[in-house]
């Protein structure tokens, strides 16, 4: 009988007999498996990851090296940072006058020459439009290395006399600055009283109302944080309602036109109750007026 | 029986997971060649609506992305003999398949010429209950077909109902849910030896995969070497392949009946050797070279150079003439085509309406054989091709791969086999409370 083995020899085997084109069993089975999907993804890409995380997990591993990686990251960074391109060097303020530019130089938070990715722009405006003569302020910076700011100021229109002090205020009754002497700004009302800043608008409307007055007006007192008084000089005082306190004070003048009341001694003109207004005439004058009508006669 | 349906439902079952899966291995395990084709499904190309076979022959649903051959060993007459050298040789072309195709493939069906097929024509017939006939009564018809003894170490491989008949109506496709009083069933059961397709299995089996489908050859190859109207008016195709010829009769789009003869190519290639005194490999070139059946004239003078590798001279330079070959190669032809006459014959296939001979297979190759063929088959004789599958290699479009690409026709559009028709309760082996579940089954 035949060797049962041997028929087909192995193509390594030697020269000797046909070869065998048959894989071998592992060959077949390695294969099949390589070909399993599975198996090709896991090869493709998990292997690749996982060796390249083995990898790096030993290379940090070591304290010494990871705080040279990071030194080598911030160099990187502070060396792209700090390149002339992208430095800061000068503030430029626009539209704010010599004393709040000033202060806008000392708030902004920035000592020059600085990198313009270290400043933080939206903190900067936070800030300049915090200081109380600022409405509105844009902050930019501009090729060159310049911080540009432009400002609008809040203008000053009414005085305001309280306990603390003297302060002017915006046409909103905002705080713009505190005041030192009423002469630095003769030309702007004043008005007085808890709570007067809360409705400037409404002051601004009666001045303008009072303005054929003239340079008898003194001023606005704001009482029981309720109505105006308008202060005359003589000590002569305009008591305005609550309501619609403009109508009345058109009516007085309107009468003080016609029949010259605030030119006579009165000492108040009441006119809190629209349907009746009152007037309060002086010590003085009341005893005069009894006096003479004395002198007439007993009143027969 | 109930040791059938399992088995075989459960290659079914298998089937059916490589289908969701969406590859499938093919296996012609032949005693020249192993073929190997691997088939992905896209899903697509069901049947349309009415059952009729759309664009492509309604083979739209898949495609052949791997493909390889393999000189076969340990194979004789289409049966395993040496299984070590045959698991080597499917191993080699499921490898190189696998390869081509890039993917695994885990489900392989797998189809073989030999081990004696035997064809058996059961009936049965039944009283319905009702008028009309149900899914239940075609099943339990079915299962009322006497089974006849086959013998001991036999198989049924394929057992597909061929016809029913609804009281004196012959020729019906699907009898469900027509009117009738009794209800008849013809069935054509084929069997094999058990040992043959326990070492196929046990083949498959040892290089790690599924078998999920088993055909015959004779089957396979006339689903695709047939064309459509010779399958429905009825024909016979004769697969000559290397070890075993096989025979498949169709009628009304069934097989009717399958056999093999026992002869084939590798029978003339040892005449040719013995008759020349050359090796059988110089023989089989000689053959496909030079082969024929037909002598003429021309061909006394035209020698043919035979070769041989015995170092002397003399001897390795002998020349033969040409008719001398086709005087060995015609009388072992004349035989085997007389034997396939014999069993057609015997299986009465004169009485077909139509008597269309197809030949195909490997040694269909031989030239003048259809001129032969007419006159011992009779006049209707024509070579086959399997039919185009897409994405076949043009090298595995010859008449060799009939039973190949067969089988990708088969494992993409199955016939019903007994073992898909539901199994009715009698058959159940459980007792009462199987019967019970079932009787649920069937009212809710």
């Amino acid at each position: 009988m035949q060797p049962l083995k041997g028929r087909f020899r192995r193509r390594s085997g030697g020269g000797e007999g046909r070869a065998d084109p048959a894989p071998s069993r592992l060959k077949y089975r390695l294969q099949r498996w390589m070909l399993t999907p599975g198996i090709r993804f896991g090869l493709r890409i998990g292997v690749p990851f996982c060796l390249i995380f083995a990898a790096g997990s030993a290379y940090l591993a070591d304290e010494t090296r990871r705080a040279a990686l990071q030194g080598l990251v911030s160099d990187a960074r502070a060396a792209i940072e700090e390149r002339p391109e992208f430095m800061v060097n000068v503030m430029a303020v626009d539209g704010a006058g010599a004393s709040v530019a000033q202060d806008i130089r000392e708030v902004v938070p920035a000592d020059f020459p600085v990198s313009s990715f270290d400043l933080d722009l939206e903190r900067i405006r936070d800030v300049i439009t915090g200081l109380d003569p600022v409405k509105t302020a844009r902050v930019r910076i501009r090729p060159g290395g310049i911080l540009q700011v432009d400002v609008e100021e809040r203008v000053p229109v009414l005085i305001w006399r309280s306990r603390e002090g003297l302060a002017l205020l915006d046409e909103n009754g905002i705080h713009v600055a505190e005041l030192g002497r009423r002469n630095l700004h003769p030309n702007l009302p004043l008005i007085a009283g808890k709570g007067a800043d809360q409705h400037a608008a409404q002051a601004l409307r009666l001045f303008a109302a009072a303005k054929p007055l003239g340079p008898r007006l003194r001023g606005l007192v704001r009482v029981g944080e309720r109505r105006w008084d308008v202060v005359l000089d003589r000590k002569q005082r305009i008591m305005l309602p609550a309501e619609q306190p403009q109508r009345a004070l058109e009516r007085v003048l309107a009468v003080s036109e016609v029949q010259d009341l605030l030119e006579r001694d009165v000492a108040a003109v009441d006119m809190r109750l629209a349907g009746r207004p009152t007037v309060r005439m002086t010590e003085n004058s009341v005893e005069n007026w009894w006096r003479i009508r004395q002198l007439n006669g007993g009143g027969q | 029986m109930t040791d059938l349906y399992q088995s075989q439902r459960a290659m079914r079952q298998m089937r059916r997971q490589a289908m969701q899966r969406g590859v499938v291995a093919i296996l012609d395990v032949g005693s020249s060649k192993i073929a190997c084709l691997v088939l992905r499904f896209d899903g697509s190309g069901r049947l349309s609506e009415d059952g009729s076979i759309g664009a492509l022959a309604g083979q739209s649903g898949f495609r052949v992305i791997g493909a390889a051959t393999t000189r076969s060993r340990g194979v004789q007459f289409g049966e395993i003999n040496a299984m070590q050298e045959t698991e080597r040789a499917i191993r080699t072309a499921v490898q190189a398949a696998q390869k081509m195709a890039e993917v695994r493939v885990d489900h392989v069906i797998a189809c073989f010429s030999g081990a004696n097929p035997r064809s058996y024509g059961l009936d049965s017939k039944l009283d319905l209950e009702g008028q009309v006939v149900s899914e239940h009564e075609v099943a339990q018809v079915l299962a009322s077909c006497e089974v006849p003894e086959y013998g001991a170490g036999r198989e049924v491989i394929h057992a597909q109902p061929v016809n029913f008949a609804l009281d004196n109506r012959s020729g019906l496709g699907d009898p469900r849910g027509q009117m009738g009083q009794t209800l008849a069933v013809d069935m054509h059961m084929l069997t094999v030896d058990a040992i043959a397709v326990q070492n196929l299995v046990r083949c498959i089996q040892r290089c790690d995969l599924e078998l999920a489908g088993i055909a015959s050859s004779a089957y396979a190859s006339g689903f695709s070497a047939l064309v459509e109207d010779e399958q429905e008016l009825g024909a016979a195709c004769i697969d000559m392949g290397g070890g075993s010829t096989s025979i498949s009769v169709f009628m009304k789009k069934h097989m009717i009946y399958a056999d093999a003869v026992r002869l084939g190519g590798d029978h003339i290639t040892s005449d040719i050797s013995m008759g020349l005194g050359v090796p059988l490999t110089n023989a089989e070139r000689i053959k496909t070279f030079c082969g024929g059946v037909h002598a003429t004239g021309a061909d006394d003078r035209d020698m043919i150079d035979i070769g041989g590798d015995t170092g002397d001279w003399e001897h390795d330079r002998r020349t033969v003439s040409r008719a001398e070959l086709i005087g060995i190669m015609r009388p072992r032809v004349e035989e085997i085509l007389e034997e396939v006459r014999t069993r057609l014959d015997a299986a009465g296939f004169e009485y077909l309406p139509s008597q269309q001979i197809v030949l195909t297979g490997g040694s269909s190759q031989i030239m003048g054989l259809d001129g032969l063929a007419s006159r011992i088959l009779g006049q209707q004789v024509r070579l086959g091709r399997p039919l185009r599958v897409h994405g076949l290699p043009q090298s595995a479009t010859g008449p060799g791969f009939a039973s190949a690409v067969g089988l990708c026709l088969f494992a993409a559009h199955p016939q019903d086999e007994w073992w898909d028709f539901e199994m009715p309760a009698s058959r159940h082996p459980a007792g009462t409370l199987g019967r019970a579940v079932r009787w649920f089954r069937d009212n809710w």
